[in-house]
């Protein structure tokens, strides 16, 4: 075996890289850029190399540097990761040259996959369903009408050049095509100047469904199960599984074999994945081929029990698969979360900075449950704005669906990270929807389910009564705690009452708290009432409470008068009064937020470099405002529409944070 | 018997109807409490023992006899907050529209005077019309008296002043003496004078919001300490700062059991300070991870925001917390950030509440506007602040620690108990480019030999060891142990005496 490897990545990949290779026995040589000298990966590796600056090209995609860190170091193999130069034919040459091993599929497969043209060519050759459809270009509307008799309504039809939804037509008939064909036509030369269109089939409910396969260098390959990634934000994977809830094993074996066949034909050796799309009708279709270990790779790992990495690295040093396709037994279910430096309720705008808290859930390998986290950041780390901004890669695996979803969204909850944005409430909201439960996905579900972005989850009724009984047992806690300050006048302490009153998401809720040794029952007007238990104690960031013996994790933060309790993707502010408290604060008034649709906010906290416009001006929509700089990045803000400028309430140089006005209009 | 006693009853009821049903109803029509249900919030429940409840006043001008109102619009005297003795007045805007009588300001006095001889914090709650004009002059005397109680309290008890509605005129000057001011968001406003005096005098158009609402007093003029959504929650918050906040000058930082470990390990500070000298991080983060559970109670938040103050609990005992903030203006000191932390620390020390001092500091800022604003002498100010303070001082320097400004912010020279630094820290005259541009002007054109030379000045001052070696810092500490490292120098300081010699008062450079 290999006695030193390079890890040509950074991040999760290259800390998930180094355990295997770890328990393996092998040496691993970490790279890093300026950026990620205090990186997770550094710290883990035997040894590291600095190859450069920190944006990735001129540093973890610059060849040449890598190869000099192989020669330094003395590295005999590579593992590229994902990204950066994992499908890089010159890298994988490179290697070669030097006789150094590739930890991935020889060069010719990386070329022949990494043209869409040549790989779908490829693929029919070996006999893998493809998207049916028409090449060629398209004479006129007669032909588009046979043509697309030809490919089977419905179909598709397109711009050669298009993009965006623009020159795109979906034709369920003939008249369809035919006026689908014309416009599409008109809107191409009107919006590229290229009027070319080509027609293919339109796949219904579409769900992309992937095929994990692994070869050796001795004519032998398996699949490993499929994964199902439906659940999508713009072409960006959000949630993986594994198996997909919608594969019948017909359709399993089918795809199987004719991803194998597709592997052989192009000679492949080491773990690699087809991508298919997948109609309502079960149909499926090539899309690509992935010629590296996916992200998603976990939740395969998990329902088969085979490293990937390890078989990759066996793979390359020559071994032969000591895995047959009767060993591949899909066992129990498997979910990925990806969490993202990304505000969801600010359009996932990217968010970077230093993680001021990370504290993930515990990672368990239990009989009915595993909690894994891939991850390559620490508390206290930097999410940087020069790559990629994942956090983490939350997986759990259960005996069946419904059990790995429970664990998933107890996890999430679990899951400690602050001084960024990121999209945990989101993913938390996912889990919790009856579509996705249900496996009724396809990849249009967050932009059908979510139409307007993100704007939070709000709670069912009996959800608002567990927290507000948590809420007020807590508070409860803390209220004592306060009458045991020093210099308090003997025999005339504040004595804390039993009946509070909770409003939270519009509820207000009379309780009473009846506490005992273990806990406290708490019941509501309506003669309900729920026990809790816990051991939180005030100050604790996470609570475990147990609301009538089911265990909620909740993030527990501070307001006035109460908490802000975050649980399963909802973030609520719960007031905890006093019976006098609550009659007073129902007299205040209700303060309706300004209207900030008439006003620049501030989208990140940073400094004004300059201020383009004047009180007075008539400003054009997509006109630049002003400069924000943030993270020595220079961000213009532009006029959301036509408008006058009616105040300005920053100048150059002013350091603003998040949400505060810098102008306003008319 | 059954009579008389019922007389009382009677006689109670008319006085806690203040102005009457309709005024009260106006009074929540426009978002506010009464006076007496400010008061009942305010307090522990059933705590408040009222005083001079049937006191009316005398005056017989315009018709007054005619209107007397049991009471005279405001209400006083004394109750707990989670135990603890406070004094307390509240001016009831539905009487008279809070307007100050003599009799009005001889309540105040009395349970001023009574805070004072038993030693517990008085908090004012203002909504007052102001001056009682039908008194005339009566009616200056008695702000004058309250005044003078102000002058003698102050660094006697604590005194806190929330101001939950108009409070104009002379009124504004008894807050201004207190150690605390509290503000409503859109429901109070603070003048000395109001817009349509402004209006006639200068022409200058301007709503009362603009001019002394919330965000003006907490924003511009630093009049106000901080604001609060509305009158509940701003009482809520006055009874937490009270509970950081000792009784009296002979009383303790006060404690109460807490729920944090002293030596809590922070593996994060490790890396707080960024690799690079130039780039901001936000000094709050070490704030809340250095307190008991995370908790601060920020003074002036949204003022001078260079500088952070505020308070925190270290096994579980109340301290203050002075910390520039490299976020803004990269935590440098100027006229503003000096007034507020000065105040700040002087509150400190008449209380005998511990000092944390965080430092990251460039230097102060220069220009113009600074030196004509006299920056010079506000500098002065927290100068002079910290080398009187004789509570225990606890400093940390975390990056930069340049020029004057070192020796300002709580230095080993300035009476400092345990000055500590971390390993990034940089004690130096100023920063390597600066520097280098002075002692090496000759190279000036060459660039290599000017990052010679910076480097040669990086390596020997751009860290807090030449100032170890001479005992100015007393010792350098990981930044993950500084929770358990800062609590324990506290703990050694629990029984510090340090006499300053006698003096009538002192000078300090106002």
């Amino acid at each position: 075996m290999f006695k030193k490897i390079l890890i040509a990545n950074r991040g999760e990949i290259a800390c998930r890289v180094i355990k295997t290779a770890r328990k393996m026995g092998i040496q691993t040589v970490a790279i890093y850029s300026d950026a990620d000298r205090n990186a997770l990966h550094v710290k883990m590796a035997d040894e590291a190399v600095h190859i450069g600056p920190s944006p990735a090209n001129q540093s973890y995609i610059v060849i040449d540097k890598v190869m000099d860190a192989i020669r330094q170091t003395g590295a005999e193999a590579v593992h590229p990761g994902y990204g950066f130069l994992s499908e890089n034919k010159l890298f994988a040459e490179a290697l070669a040259k030097e006789g150094v091993a590739f930890i991935g599929p020889p060069a010719g497969a990386i070329e022949a996959m990494g043209d869409k043209i040549t790989s779908k060519k490829l693929a029919q050759e070996a006999g893998v369903s493809t998207v049916p459809g028409y090449m060629g270009l398209i004479e006129d509307a007669d032909d588009a009408v046979k043509i697309s008799n030809q490919v089977g309504y419905p179909v598709m039809i397109k711009a050669s050049a298009g993009g965006g939804g623009k020159g795109m037509r979906i034709a369920w008939n003939d008249e369809e095509a035919r006026e689908g064909f014309q416009s599409s036509k008109n809107e191409a030369a009107n919006s590229f100047g290229d009027d070319r269109i080509f027609i293919e089939k339109f796949v219904t409910q579409p769900r992309h469904i992937e095929i994990q396969v692994l070869a050796d260098s001795h004519g032998n390959t398996i699949y490993l199960g499929e994964r199902e990634c439906s659940i999508q934000r713009r072409n960006q994977k959000v949630i993986e599984e594994a198996p997909s809830p919608f594969l019948d094993e017909a359709t399993r074996k089918a795809m199987g074999e004719q991803s194998c066949a597709l592997a052989a034909a192009v000679d492949y050796a080491s773990a690699g994945t087809v991508e298919f799309i997948v109609d309502g009708d079960r149909n499926f279709y090539f899309l690509e081929m992935n010629t590296r270990l996916q992200v998603e790779h976990p939740v395969t790992e998990l329902i088969t029990g085979v490293d990937l990495v390890e078989q990759m690295i066996r793979v390359a040093y020559g071994e032969k698969l000591s895995i047959t396709q009767d060993d591949i037994k899909l066992n129990g279910w498997a979910m990925e979360s990806r969490l993202y430096a990304e505000d969801p309720y600010r359009n996932f705008l990217p968010s970077i900075g230093r993680l001021q808290r990370y504290r993930p859930p515990a990672e368990l390998a239990e009989d009915t449950r595993v909690v894994r986290n891939d991850t390559g950041v620490y508390e206290g780390g930097e999410i940087s704005m020069y790559y990629d901004p994942m956090i983490a890669k939350l997986c759990t695996w259960g005996p069946d669906r419904a059990t790995a979803i429970e664990h998933m969204r107890n996890a999430l909850d679990g899951f400690e990270l602050e001084g960024i944005g990121h999209n945990l409430p989101f993913l938390a909201a996912v889990y919790d929807h009856e579509k996705f439960t249900s496996g009724n996905i396809t990849t249009a579900f967050i932009e059908e389910e979510y139409p307007e972005g993100f704007e939070g989850v709000t709670l069912s009724d009996d959800n608002v009564k567990r927290l507000a009984a948590a809420a007020a047992a807590m508070y409860r806690v803390a209220e004592i705690r306060r009458t045991r300050v020093s210099g308090r006048m003997d025999n005339h302490e504040r004595v804390v009452g039993a009946d509070w009153v909770v409003m939270a998401q519009g509820h207000d809720l009379h309780v009473s708290i009846a506490a005992d040794q273990s806990g406290a029952t708490v019941t509501f007007a309506d003669g309900t009432s729920h026990r809790i238990e816990s051991d939180w104690t005030p100050g604790d960031k996470l609570a475990e409470v147990h609301v009538d013996a089911e265990a909620m994790l909740i993030k527990i933060g501070k307001v006035t008068s109460g908490f802000r309790m975050r649980w399963r993707g909802a973030d609520v502010a719960l007031k905890v009064y006093t019976p006098k408290q609550a009659e007073m604060a129902r007299l205040m008034p209700e303060k309706v937020a300004p209207d900030t649709s008439k006003m620049l906010l501030c989208p990140m906290p940073g400094m004004i470099v300059k201020v383009d416009v004047q009180v007075g001006d008539e400003v054009q929509e997509g006109q630049a405002l002003c400069t924000v700089e943030a993270m020595k990045m220079e961000n213009i803000l532009r006029a959301e529409k036509t408008t006058k400028v009616t105040k300005i309430n920053a100048a150059a140089g002013d350091n603003l944070a998040v949400d505060d006005v810098i102008m306003e209009f008319e | 018997m059954k009579d008389i006693l019922s007389e009382l009853d009677d006689r109670r009821a008319t006085a806690r109807k203040g102005g009457g049903d309709k005024r009260v109803a106006a009074q929540h029509a426009k978002g506010k409490l009464t006076a007496r249900e400010r008061v009942e919030l305010l307090l522990d429940e059933g705590s408040f023992e009222e005083f001079d409840m049937f006191v009316a006043h005398r005056c017989t001008e315009f018709g007054m006899e005619k209107n007397k109102h049991p009471g005279d619009g405001v209400i006083t005297g004394w109750g707990t907050i989670n135990g603890r003795m406070v004094y307390v007045f509240s001016q009831d805007f539905t009487v008279l529209g809070g307007s100050v009588s003599e009799t009005h300001a001889q309540k105040i006095c009395k349970i001023m005077d009574m805070a004072m001889q038993n030693g517990a914090p008085v908090i004012g709650i203002n909504d007052s019309g102001g001056a009682r004009i039908q008194e005339g002059v009566d009616s200056l005397a008695a702000y004058g008296e309250v005044f003078q109680r102000n002058i003698m309290a102050s660094g006697v008890v604590p005194q806190i002043s929330l101001i939950m509605g108009p409070c104009a005129g002379g009124a504004v000057y008894s807050p201004a003496m207190t150690d605390f001011i509290f503000m409503v968001k859109d429901s109070s406003y603070m003048f000395v004078t109001g817009p349509d005096v402004v209006k006639t005098v200068t022409n200058e158009v301007v709503t009362a919001e603009e001019l002394g609402g919330a965000s003006t007093h907490t924003k511009k003029s630093s009049v106000a300490d901080a604001a609060f959504e509305n009158d509940v929650e701003a009482l809520t918050e006055v009874r937490r700062l009270v509970d950081f906040l000792p009784l009296n000058n002979r009383d303790k930082s006060p404690t109460r059991p807490f729920y944090d470990d002293p030596a809590r390990i922070e593996d994060s500070l490790d890396t707080l300070v960024p690799d690079n000298p130039n780039t901001p991080y936000d000094m709050k983060e070490l704030i809340t991870k250095l307190a008991d559970e995370g908790d601060f109670y920020e003074i002036q938040e949204d003022f001078a925001k260079n500088i952070v103050t505020g308070f925190i609990r270290l096994e579980g005992q109340t301290v203050g917390v002075v910390a520039n903030q490299p976020m803004v203006l990269a935590g440098v000191l100027d006229i503003d950030s000096s007034r507020k932390a000065a105040r700040f620390v002087r509150f400190c020390d008449a209380f005998e509440i511990p000092i944390l001092t965080l430092i990251d500091v460039p230097g102060f800022l220069p220009g113009t506007t600074q030196e004509y604003g006299g920056v010079i002498k506000h500098g002065a100010k927290l100068l002079f602040a910290y080398g009187e303070a004789t509570v225990p001082k606890v400093t940390l320097i975390t990056r930069k620690a340049y020029g004057g400004a070192y020796v300002v912010m709580s230095s080993k020279h300035l009476r400092g108990d345990f000055n500590y630094a971390w390993p990034t820290a940089e004690v130096a005259v100023m920063g390597a480019k600066g520097a280098v541009e002075i002692l090496h002007r000759a190279d000036l054109g060459d660039a290599d030999k000017i990052a010679a030379h910076t480097a040669e000045y990086e390596d020997r001052f751009a860290n807090p060891f030449v100032a170890a070696e001479r005992g100015f810092v007393d010792e350098v500490i990981m930044p993950h142990s500084t929770r358990k490292r800062i609590c324990r120098a506290f703990a050694s300081l629990r029984n510090k005496k340090l006499e300053t010699p006698w003096k009538k008062h002192d000078n300090i450079p106002l």
